[in-house]
């Protein structure tokens, strides 16, 4: 602990005349207090959501293609799993409790948070620099031979180097874009595209995915790949180094002290 | 360094003041125009009153999607129920000429119609989807007559903000907002592709909001009431589902 007191240099020591080599943030900060407040929350909320999302899909683990989709009709895929309603012909000999309640307002209610914390984090990285500093690759690392180089170090899982502690690398920097831009608004979308009421007035949202029910089907998916992205994102945490990693997350501070 | 701290500190206070004010505001703009939903308090209460305020503002005029009648599911589904009561059974055994639907609250003239005085009414037809907070749906026909055009004929009083009904069964009543009491597609529904409503799917007469999901479409209706408060209505929630832990509010 002393280690870190001791890291907190005064503003001065790390000024920008430093003229880092590698593009680092000029604060004493890894993480700015406005990224670190936002990763969590949008942490709890996706917890809340994947929990609560769990709990809703266990009431009809079935699932279809097109408008309409039941226990009469034939199943795009079901899971293998015991369900919440009796309706359900699962093949298990028990039905779960039914905890689509809670589920329901918490999903909801995470799914609000979220969204609004996810608006706030969009609009301050375009307007701080943090989008065009952190998340956008520079060009000349977007070369194949650049990109090639991080991808064989992540897969001979050499440890990064001491300037990754301060930046994000590219394949780094394409996930989270992508999680960010392309999988955020995508869940969004499906799930917003099951509301019978938010599809009267925007009918076009659940046409253009082929129906209610390949909304659900299409949320289903986009879920299972944010989860993935989230196993992802811990294994790389714990190889990277899980107390420095989480440290910069929570306190702001890297760790240590060179940069280049 | 002092002077920079000073200037945060103002900013941050006004920032504060003004987001504590705005939030009054909001508040009260919310009430006026009736933008917050019964079951607003507790820990959910946040994300009720934002999905409902925000799909009021939305979709009050919006109307429920229709399909064509080759969408029809076929066989229609007819979801499991809790046995029918005493009193069901009697009406059932009389081929349902017995059964009333009776009006009361706010409205002019109280009364009650049979089933046949409803049938009277020219009969409009949706071809909609129920969607069950489940996951599962379907599409059918449904025939009745709009709720709007029987409240008209009881004529509601203006200070009306919530239209409650009730089912023959046991604890099993809902309630909504005059924007969906009045909605062209909420209707009472005596009819399903064609024929009789089956009992399986709420017959004789069933409540179709369509705009919301299925468990707002209550089965068996037997009393409507009309009110400007749904404080007096069991726990005050608005409907037997927060009761039993669900939303009154299931645009979502």
């Amino acid at each position: 602990m002393a280690r870190v007191e001791s890291m907190r240099a005064p503003l001065e020591a790390c000024a920008p005349s430093s003229a880092p080599s590698v593009s680092v943030t000029t604060a004493t900060s890894r993480h700015s207090a406005f990224v670190r407040v936002t990763h969590w929350i949008t942490t709890l909320c996706f917890l809340a959501l994947l929990v609560s999302g769990l709990e809703i899909m266990i009431s009809h683990p079935r699932f279809y293609w097109g408008e309409t989709g039941n226990v009469l009709t034939t199943p795009l895929f079901k899971l293998p799993i015991p369900s919440s309603r009796a309706l359900v012909p699962t093949g298990y000999g028990y039905v779960l409790p039914d905890q689509n309640g809670w589920s329901r307002y918490l999903h909801f209610q995470a799914a609000w948070i979220v969204v609004l914390t996810g608006l706030l984090y969009i609009i301050s990285a375009f307007f701080t620099g943090h989008l065009r500093k952190n998340l956008l690759p520079r060009k000349a690392d977007l070369s194949l031979r650049a990109f090639s180089t991080t991808i064989a170090n992540h897969l001979r899982f050499k440890r990064p180097s001491a300037a990754e502690a301060w930046s994000y690398n590219v394949p780094q920097r394409l996930t989270y874009l992508f999680v960010i831009f392309v999988l955020f608004p995508l869940v969004i979308w499906t799930g917003l595209a099951m509301s019978p009421a938010f599809v009267s007035a925007f009918p076009v949202t659940v046409t253009s995915l082929g129906g209610q029910q390949s909304a659900r089907t299409l949320h289903l998916f986009v879920s299972l790949a944010l989860v993935l992205f989230l196993l992802v994102h811990i294994v790389m945490i714990v190889l990277a180094g899980f107390t420095t990693r989480m440290r910069a997350m929570i306190t702001g501070h890297a760790g240590h002290k060179e940069r280049t | 360094m002092s002077n920079f701290s000073r200037r945060k500190l103002i900013t941050t206070g006004l920032a504060a003041t003004a987001g504590v004010a705005g939030l009054g505001v909001a508040a009260r703009f919310a009430q006026k125009y009736g933008l917050v939903p019964p079951d607003h308090r507790g820990i959910y209460g946040l994300g009720e009153t934002l999905t409902y305020s925000s799909q009021r503002l939305l979709t009050r005029h919006s109307l429920a999607r229709e399909f064509s009648p080759s969408q029809i599911s076929k066989p229609p589904l007819a979801n499991e129920m809790a046995p029918p009561s005493d009193a069901f059974k009697r009406l059932q055994a009389g081929g349902f000429a017995d059964w009333r639907l009776s009006i009361d609250g706010l409205v002019d003239r109280p009364g009650s119609f049979s089933l046949a005085q409803l049938k009277s009414y020219p009969t409009r037809s949706q071809i909609t989807m129920v969607q069950c907070e489940e996951g599962w749906s379907y599409i059918a026909e449904w025939i009745g007559v709009p709720l709007h055009q029987v409240l008209d004929a009881v004529s509601v009083q203006p200070h009306a903000r919530y239209v409650v009904y009730f089912s023959i069964q046991p604890d099993w009543w809902d309630s909504m907002d005059m924007a969906d009491a009045l909605h062209p597609q909420t209707f009472l529904v005596h009819g399903m592709n064609g024929g009789e409503l089956p009992v399986g799917n709420g017959g004789p007469l069933r409540m179709r909001v369509p705009r919301q999901l299925g468990y707002k479409s209550v089965k068996f209706i037997t009393h409507l009431t009309v009110t400007d408060s749904l404080k007096g209505f069991g726990k005050g929630l608005g409907s037997a589902a927060p009761e039993g832990g669900y939303a009154w509010y299931a645009g979502i």
